[in-house]
């Protein structure tokens, strides 16, 4: 499907993010899913999650780690981008019974964006921890829409320069939260302490370097507690257990 | 519904149209849920082992300019539960060519396999993979010489029954013709060729190869012309019929393979870039054909 690029800026140091838009997208993601997108230039997509959506619409949040985002960071509005849409498996909200706590680093944010909105509308009490490395690299506006979805977001960083000093699992045990189900996005360390720290059930978004993206290749195999599964079509999104750490 | 203008026989199988998905780009074919397999002429189905395999591990995936590294490490649930679960499941939405897609690491291995899968009536073509380049100890090893390749041709051979036989070759050899005249000689029915072509990707941030597995086999459109090349060169050098795949991204170039010599075309990495490339080529294939005068696929077979 070609979008068209509505808007695409900073959102914080290395941090973008963009809106694009196509007539024929209905905005049926679902948080955890990604938008696997052709650059011109590059042979392979590139997976991004989908931070929010809507009729016509949907959003990416993107970190500029290599030379294909860096170039996405500097496309201008207009720009039509080939994108495959919707795919994966996102987070599962059913799981939670009334509070969740959404644990995200980086740009493992962006998928618990839009998970925080679903949540929130169905009634759950939410609680994002979002873990940076210094207060210039948080996406301030961003963390306000997620407050105003209905989420409560607390902070940690690892320089103490906003929130919590530290990891969000630091910032868990400050705040005490009680909750019932726990769903994290980002760095494997962060989702591994996550992991560590909480007794309670979960679901971590994994991340791959991917070749399809939809199922066909088996190039983002990975060994799980269940045998291989592929992280672009029966994940992303994985319960805890069956990650094997 | 079927348009004769596309349709080819390979060693003896019918085919509506030429293009075949290539082994390891599309599955085990119901991973396809995008489109009615039907449209496809015949699937390749992925790599196929004795044992179940995980392959290697991540990162199996690196790109290059104009194409890709992969070291996927031939993950399958091994023969048995192929023959028993993948292929009925995939002969029951599906009524084109099966084509399986036989790896070993030794003699006995793809003579097991291909006994086995030679008994299932839903398969139609045999292809016995002696060039996958991301194991060690087999695959390879099997393709970069004649004699070993003449010696696994000729095994199979005397254990398949009723279907035909093709034999995937290596790009990596001094002469891919040799190898080719070797198989044939050997009593091969066809030849699919190329598969990857050897490569490596270096993290000059890690400073170390990207892959897991260190080398990756190369494939994309970058891969095109030297796929045309060596498919030209077997074609004219052998009478046994030709599987062209490399680098293939659109008709014009399924037609340009099938110059080269191939009867039929497959379509491997294109299928990662964008699931609907098989049907899109099959379906502007009738609309490339009236513009460069061609009234029927099978008359530019090897016209090069």
């Amino acid at each position: 499907m070609i979008f068209t690029v509505t808007s695409n800026g900073q959102a914080a140091s290395g941090t973008f993010r963009m809106v694009l838009s196509s007539p024929e997208y209905h905005g049926s993601a679902r948080g955890g899913q990604f938008a696997y997108i052709l650059l011109p230039g590059y042979y392979l997509r590139r997976p991004f999650a989908i931070s929010d959506c809507g009729e016509g619409w949907l959003e990416i949040i993107y970190c500029t780690v290599g030379n294909g985002t860096r170039e996405l960071s500097g496309m201008a509005p207009g720009t039509r981008l080939d994108v495959l849409a919707d795919l994966g498996h996102g987070f599962d909200i059913r799981a939670t019974k009334d509070a969740a706590v959404l644990f995200g680093g980086g740009a493992g944010i962006a998928p618990l964006k839009l998970l925080a909105r679903e949540l929130a509308a169905a009634g759950k009490k939410v609680t994002a921890i979002f873990g940076f490395n210094r207060a210039v690299d948080i996406p301030e506006a961003i963390m306000d829409e997620i407050r105003s979805s209905g989420a409560e977001v607390l902070i940690a960083t690892m320089d103490g320069s906003a929130g919590t000093k530290g990891f969000v699992t630091d910032a868990l045990r400050e705040h005490g939260c009680s909750f019932d189900y726990w769903y994290s996005c980002g760095p494997l360390p962060m989702m591994k302490a996550v992991c560590k720290a909480v007794d309670c059930g979960g679901q971590v978004s994994m991340e791959a370097r991917m070749g399809c993206g939809t199922g066909i290749c088996y190039g983002c195999s990975i060994m799980t507690a269940k045998g291989a599964r592929r992280v672009c079509k029966d994940g992303p999104v994985f319960d805890r257990e069956d990650i094997i750490w | 519904m079927v348009n004769e203008r596309l349709s080819v026989t390979l060693a003896g199988v019918k085919m509506d149209n030429p293009v075949v998905p290539a082994s390891g780009t599309f599955g085990f074919g119901l991973e396809m849920d995008r489109y009615d397999l039907n449209v496809l002429g015949g699937i390749s189905l992925k790599g196929t082992t004795l044992e179940p395999r995980y392959g290697n591990p991540l990162p199996r995936i690196a790109e290059t300019p104009s194409g890709l590294l992969n070291c996927v490490g031939l993950q399958n649930p091994g023969i048995d539960a192929f023959l028993a679960t993948k292929v009925p499941a995939l002969r029951k939405v599906y009524g084109g060519a099966i084509i399986a897609n036989i790896s070993g690491f030794s003699l006995e291995e793809y003579v097991k396999c291909c006994e086995r899968a030679s008994a299932c009536g839903d398969i139609d073509i045999i292809e016995v993979n002696v060039s996958c380049p991301n194991v060690h100890g087999g695959g390879m090893a099997f393709g970069t010489s004649a004699k070993a390749a003449a010696e696994v041709t000729s095994a199979v051979k005397k254990v398949v029954k009723g279907k035909p036989v093709f034999i995937k070759l290596s790009p990596n050899v001094t002469d891919i013709v040799e190898i080719a005249k070797a198989c044939e000689d050997a009593g091969a029915d066809g030849l699919t060729l190329i598969n990857t072509l050897l490569g490596m990707r270096i993290s000059l941030a890690t400073r170390k190869p990207l892959l897991s597995n260190r080398t990756g086999g190369l494939s994309g459109r970058g891969i095109f012309p030297v796929a045309v090349r060596m498919v030209w060169q077997v074609a004219h050098a052998c009478s046994i019929p030709v599987m062209g795949c490399g680098g293939v991204a659109s008709a014009q170039d399924v037609i340009e393979m099938m110059m080269a010599g191939a009867t039929a075309v497959q379509v491997g990495s294109e299928n990662l870039r964008n699931p609907l490339a098989c049907k899109e080529i099959i379906e502007s294939l009738p609309e490339e054909m009236d513009r460069l005068g061609i009234g029927s696929l099978t008359d530019i077979i090897g016209v090069a």
